[in-house]
């Protein structure tokens, strides 16, 4: 048997840390998992005694309740703090409040912030194991891990796979964890959006930029389609939903003109008549209620490799 | 830690003749398959339970189901530093309701993974019973777990290890005694 990679990082930060075999070793352990939340008992014991801190300073659904339930299911104890109702509004720091918790005995601190890098900044601080849940624009790893799995589910691999990632670029961590993670595995990434919400230089990151999205839809195996991040426009320089839906929304009209068979993905929220049209939403080529399920397979592995660390 | 091989506890004629001796076992003791199933605990205890199952099947015509457990997650040592364990794929396809299930092993030692997979097994529902089938049992039991169908007992020292080598894993077919080096 070829000798297993072994998980040694205390933490998740990103996807640009990683190497392609840390990558493949949660893909593999979450399918491992995927098994498990589909029992009549969908729970395992792997982290009974441990506790999980969701910290979150930005507002989030699906990616808390998905930790949440994750951290469940291996058995641990969960708090949420969410930042309304923290000291934080008393004007706490972010390292202060991870040490606060901390000497609680925390053993995961689950967190999400507005600033790049503050995920980074904490797991310097604490010797509690950090998972990034999204860090400004910089990255949200697992996003890009769950939608990793989900076309590795679909298409069997990863390699030589034609990827377009359509929409706010510019503010989209989940575009850049992807980007990071996809040509690690030798994927084909292009970028779509209008010529404002491309970063400049991100060609360097080894990606295709194209403004027209016919062409990105073209020749793509799969799409991941982002939100409209409106509320990020401070500059009022973003398009508006209407102008945005006529020259970019993924519509049936549009998917005319793909292989019949492409994969249609949307880390949600979805603004339904904006960035995607409701019959493409919930039509045959979507996958985006099977990603919020790997999501949570994907989070389970995570939650259980980083408490499982081996001492490098 | 290096391991050298001893001596050869049984070769590949000695493994078939065990596991069809422990299939007509299994059979008198329950009188027929109905409500029977088999389920092998990874890596090895797998196939053997694959092998028995074959093995009932000649003899009584009847196909019983065959499941696999991976007990890594229900492991009470894995705050231990003694290597990572890997996660891998349980599988049960049918309905352990009501069911007796033959748990396979193929070396049983301190008794502890038999416990996890009692765990994870019940954890799928309510099995009739359970019985316990060995190849292999060695001795050392840190928890009251007895086996129902021993293949070979074989008295070994703490400072042995016992290897079951199987074409599936390992291109050979025989169990030896090996100690630390």
């Amino acid at each position: 048997m070829p000798k297993q990679v072994k998980w040694t990082k205390k933490d998740l930060l990103g996807l640009e840390y990683l190497s392609r075999s840390e990558i493949e070793l949660i893909l593999q352990a979450a399918e491992s998992f995927k098994e498990v939340i589909t029992r009549k008992i969908k729970k395992v014991p792997a982290l009974r005694g441990k506790t999980v801190v969701n910290l979150f300073y930005e507002p989030s659904t699906r990616t808390r309740i998905s930790f949440e339930l994750a951290a469940k299911r291996l058995s641990a104890d969960v708090i949420n703090v969410e930042v309304e109702t923290s000291s934080v509004k008393k004007g706490e720091t972010l390292i202060d409040t991870g040490r606060n918790v901390e000497a609680l005995m925390i053993d995961v601190i689950v967190v999400r912030h507005n600033c790049s890098g503050a995920p980074y900044m904490l797991s310097k601080a604490v010797k509690a194991s950090v998972v990034n849940a999204g860090d400004g624009w910089h990255e949200h790893p697992t996003q890009a891990l769950l939608d990793m799995f989900t076309l590795k589910s679909k298409f069997g691999k990863l390699e030589d796979l034609k990827i377009s990632i359509i929409g706010d670029i510019a503010h989209s961590r989940v575009a850049r964890s992807n980007i990071w993670g996809l040509t690690k595995f030798g994927a084909n990434v292009t970028v779509c959006a209008p010529e404002i919400l491309i970063p400049k230089g991100i060609e360097t990151l080894g990606v295709k930029v194209t403004n027209d999205i016919d062409e990105a839809i073209r020749e793509a195996d799969a799409i991941n389609v982002l939100r409209m991040q409106f509320e990020r426009d401070e500059s009022g320089v973003f398009p508006s939903k209407m102008e945005y839906f006529k020259k970019f929304a993924i519509t049936e009209e549009r998917l005319k003109k793909a292989k019949k068979e492409i994969v249609v993905m949307h880390p949600g929220p979805i603004n339904r008549g904006v960035e995607m049209s409701t019959e493409v939403a919930d039509g045959p080529n979507s996958v985006i209620l099977e990603q919020v399920t790997n999501g949570l397979a994907v989070r389970m592995a995570v939650l259980y490799l980083i408490t499982h660390a081996e001492k490098e | 830690m290096e391991f050298k091989e001893k001596s050869q506890v049984l070769d590949k004629e000695g493994i078939k003749r065990i596991l069809m001796r422990i299939a007509h076992e299994i059979l008198e003791r329950n009188k027929a398959t109905k409500d029977l199933a088999i389920v092998g605990i990874r890596n090895r205890g797998a196939y053997l339970a694959e092998r028995i199952a074959s093995y009932i099947k000649e003899i009584e015509g009847e196909k019983i189901p065959i499941g696999t457990l991976d007990i890594t997650l229900y492991r009470d040592d894995l705050t231990h530093a003694s290597g990572q364990p890997v996660v891998r794929e349980t599988k049960i396809d049918f309905d352990v309701e009501n069911k007796t299930i033959i748990l396979v092993d193929d070396v049983l030692f301190t008794g502890r993974t038999i416990r996890c997979a009692l765990d994870e097994l019940i954890d799928f529902g309510r099995p009739k019973s359970i019985q316990l089938a060995v190849l292999i049992d060695r001795g050392h039991r840190e928890l009251p777990i007895r086996p129902d169908y021993i293949g070979k007992n074989v008295p070994t020292s703490l400072k042995e290890i016992v290897e079951v080598h199987l074409e599936e894993t390992d291109k050979r077919e025989e169990v030896v005694i090996a100690e630390a080096s």
